[in-house]
């Protein structure tokens, strides 16, 4: 194979490391930073999806759509963090995997009332439905290069407002140390349902945005929980820089791994992850 | 240990000829019933549970007689029903349904389950002259759980029939319990070879396909179509891997040549990389199988990356069914070989999708077909025994040789009982599968290591 089969294939690997990161985003705050297991996780992305796929429908726009869609989202988050979440933070994790495998369920046949079971698609919008010539008979859409800027974007800003805003300072301080955090007069309550709606947005976002390379189906949701988890785990619990790394490497290890090990491939994302877990448990970027 | 001597004794015995004999076998039970020899002779755990009831006082000689041979031994064994009382009264035949109807295969159970129905409604709701009772269990197409549902409708529901699965390997595992002594079990989707292969038994039947009867026609299309270059593209898991091996058989054997064969891992949609190989080894065409949101994802990132102008896509038939309308644009001028097609020009399938339109109000496909001759095939088996299920024999003997007159075509059925039936070329032209030409006549599959007929 040339060198420009590499070329692409890195691009390949890059581009699906950065939606990985977008799966995974939302994961990264109410997992990594609330300490929260949310098995629902795959749920909300679900939600997003089908929201998308709703109001793209009725408003015939993928970006009024995903305007439309946003704050319900974020509404439906907050709704579950004050209904359900709430009252399991002092709870053991085993808890919370129940209650969160049970959102799972109670979404899922949501979404098989309101939606139906069909496979639906959602049109890319004109300005960014075409594509760029690569090689003689390969293309690149220009939605996914789209996803690919969303993505570094949204990285940035995860960044900036957990990293320098005073709202990231009492999250990271209200993960580390609840009590201490609640004893400064800081609502500790109210700070971690807007973490958790976040998150959730978050999710739902990545399925909105990744909803017309994806197609919207049945169990869409299933499919990235895992790896969202992976990518956390990989890249350090609560660390965004450690997910933003973590997703490109394992989407990069993917790629490379159908392209050089195609026997192996499923596996190369988990030995990855043994790999990384071996060397240092506490993933990437995480703290000791 | 599914045998169930008891039921089929007492099932063959109600039967009408029979049911002066019932009325005096039953009441001499009722006399006898402190004598625990007779019952012993019965050897049943059931029995003996119904003897235990009858010990209760205030069951008159009379009641017996009302209630009817069977039900005299069995009056307050609830998960009995006897097929037919003595004096007037039809007993219902229940029927078991494990399908899908939540996850990415909830949109095939739902019509499979929609289509049986309709089938025997349109034959008065009645399976041999008997009411039917449906009962539905989800089987999430989850494999895990297929051992303990199907176990639950063979032992607890106790069901006459199993209709099911979609899903391959829930199927390998409802078959595995069902086989030989289980209720007589057709199955509307699941194609993997083994179940009417190595699987096989005489109370198994398919009305669907095996994984086989797609792939090994596509070989010959191809080559008819020209492309003697070909990369081969599927999900690595049975049914992906068994089309693959029956497409190649009939490819190589033309005297195509396969320029590389990519399994992906199932059920991953990321296809990218597989597709700048794709581009990079430029092939004549690519030959691949892919379902549901995975058949989705890969024609419109097929079509999306360009490929799809100069390299032919071509599938079985699952490519592209049920899924048009979500594919749109990507999906123009993929070419697919399959047993059905929407638009297939046969009476009986303009009849089918207009019923089938007007009970559920979504378009009829592949799968609703599929589970509509299931209602079919039993429709005609309990015919032939006049509703009795005891009459086991004579009912598979009928349903071996039934000829179903789907709309797909009339088909029939192999001795491994999977149906023997033409293939179609389809192109996908605004939106809808269109017949090019039927690319074999009366495919039967090999049923390899099929020991039955």
């Amino acid at each position: 194979m040339e060198s420009s089969f590499y070329f692409i294939q890195l691009l390949n690997g890059i581009q699906y490391g950065f939606l990985l990161f977008l799966m995974a985003s939302g994961l990264t705050l109410i997992f990594g930073i609330m300490g929260i297991i949310n098995l629902a996780h795959g749920a909300f992305y679900m939600i997003g999806a089908y929201l998308c796929y709703w109001l793209t429908g009725i408003t015939g726009n993928l970006f009024t759509g995903i305007l439309l869609a946003i704050p319900l989202s974020i509404l439906f988050g907050y709704a579950v963090e004050r209904l359900a979440i709430s009252y399991l933070y002092q709870r053991d994790h085993l808890y919370q995997v129940l209650l969160t495998y049970a959102l799972i369920l109670i979404a899922n046949e949501l979404q098989s009332i309101l939606w139906g079971n069909d496979v639906h698609s959602v049109p890319i919008p004109e300005l960014l439905s075409g594509s760029v010539q690569l090689t003689e008979n390969q293309a690149y859409p220009v939605y996914r290069l789209f996803i690919s800027a969303t993505c570094i974007s949204l990285a940035v800003v995860m960044y900036w407002v957990i990293q320098k805003t005073r709202l990231g300072m009492t999250i990271r301080a209200g993960a580390s140390n609840r009590e201490m955090v609640q004893a400064l007069g800081i609502n500790i309550n109210w700070l971690f349902a807007v973490v958790f709606s976040m998150g959730a947005a978050l999710a739902a976002f990545a399925g909105m945005l990744a909803a017309p390379v994806n197609t919207v189906y049945p169990g869409i949701g299933d499919n990235i929980l895992i790896i969202s988890f992976v990518v956390v785990v990989i890249g350090g619990i609560g660390s965004i820089k450690g997910a933003f790394i973590g997703a490109l490497l394992i989407g990069l290890a993917d790629t490379f791994g159908k392209v050089l090990l195609p026997e192996m491939a499923s596996m190369v994302v988990y030995t990855l992850m043994a790999a990384v877990l071996f060397w240092r448990p506490q993933g990437l970027f995480g703290k000791v | 240990m599914f045998e169930r001597p008891g039921r089929f004794h007492t099932g063959r015995a109600t039967g009408a000829e029979d049911q002066e004999w019932q009325g005096v076998s039953g009441t001499t039970r009722h006399t006898h019933n402190r004598h625990k020899s007779i019952f012993c002779a019965d050897d049943n755990h059931r029995e003996e549970k119904q003897m235990s009831d009858q010990k209760k006082p205030g069951i008159s000689r009379r009641d017996i007689i009302k209630g009817g041979a069977a039900a005299a031994g069995m009056v307050t064994a609830s998960s009995f029903i006897p097929t037919r009382f003595a004096i007037g009264g039809t007993a219902k035949v229940k029927v078991g349904i494990l399908l899908p109807y939540t996850g990415t295969y909830a949109k095939l159970g739902t019509n499979i389950k929609d289509a049986l129905q309709l089938r025997i409604n349109e034959a008065g709701g009645k399976l041999g002259g008997r009411e039917v009772e449906y009962v539905n269990i989800d089987s999430e197409a989850a494999p895990p759980k297929a051992p303990e549902l199907t176990n639950k409708l063979i032992k607890k529901e106790q069901v006459d029939f199993l209709v099911g699965p979609v899903h391959s390997v829930v199927g390998m595992a409802m078959v595995k319990l069902a086989r030989n002594n289980g209720p007589i079990t057709v199955i509307p989707n699941a194609g993997a070879n083994g179940l009417t292969g190595k699987l096989c038994a005489p109370n198994i039947f398919r009305t669907s396909f095996s994984s086989y009867q797609p792939g090994f026609p596509a070989g010959q299309a191809m080559l008819e179509d020209g492309h003697k270059n070909v990369v081969v593209m599927y999900w690595n898991y049975g049914f992906g891997k068994e089309t693959a091996a029956a497409f190649k058989a009939s490819f190589l054997a033309g005297g195509g040549n396969i320029v590389k064969e990519i399994p992906t891992p199932f059920p991953k949609v990321e296809f990218q990389a597989y597709l700048t190989e794709v581009a990079a080894l430029k092939p004549d065409a690519v030959f691949t199988f892919y379902a549901g949101g995975g058949a989705v994802k890969f024609v419109k990132d097929y079509a999306a990356a360009g490929l799809n102008k100069s390299i032919p896509l071509y599938g079985a038939g699952f490519l592209t069914e049920g899924v048009t309308g979500a594919q749109g644009e990507a999906a123009e001028g993929v070419r697919t070989t399959l047993h059905y097609a929407d638009t297939l020009d046969l009476p009986a399938n303009h009849r089918f999708r207009e019923a089938f339109l007007k009970a559920t109000g979504n378009q009829a496909d592949v799968y609703a077909v599929q589970g509509y001759d299931a209602g079919d095939l039993l429709i005609q088996g309990m015919a032939a025994v006049d509703g009795d299920v005891g009459a086991r024999a004579e009912m598979i003997k009928a349903m071996e040789s039934a000829t179903i007159d789907s709309p797909r075509g009339k088909f029939t059925f192999s001795k491994a009982h999977n149906p023997i039936q033409d293939i179609y070329l389809r192109e996908v032209v605004n939106g809808q599968n269109q017949v090019i030409r039927t690319v074999q006549k009366a495919v039967e599959d090999p049923a390899e290591g099929c020991k039955i007929g």
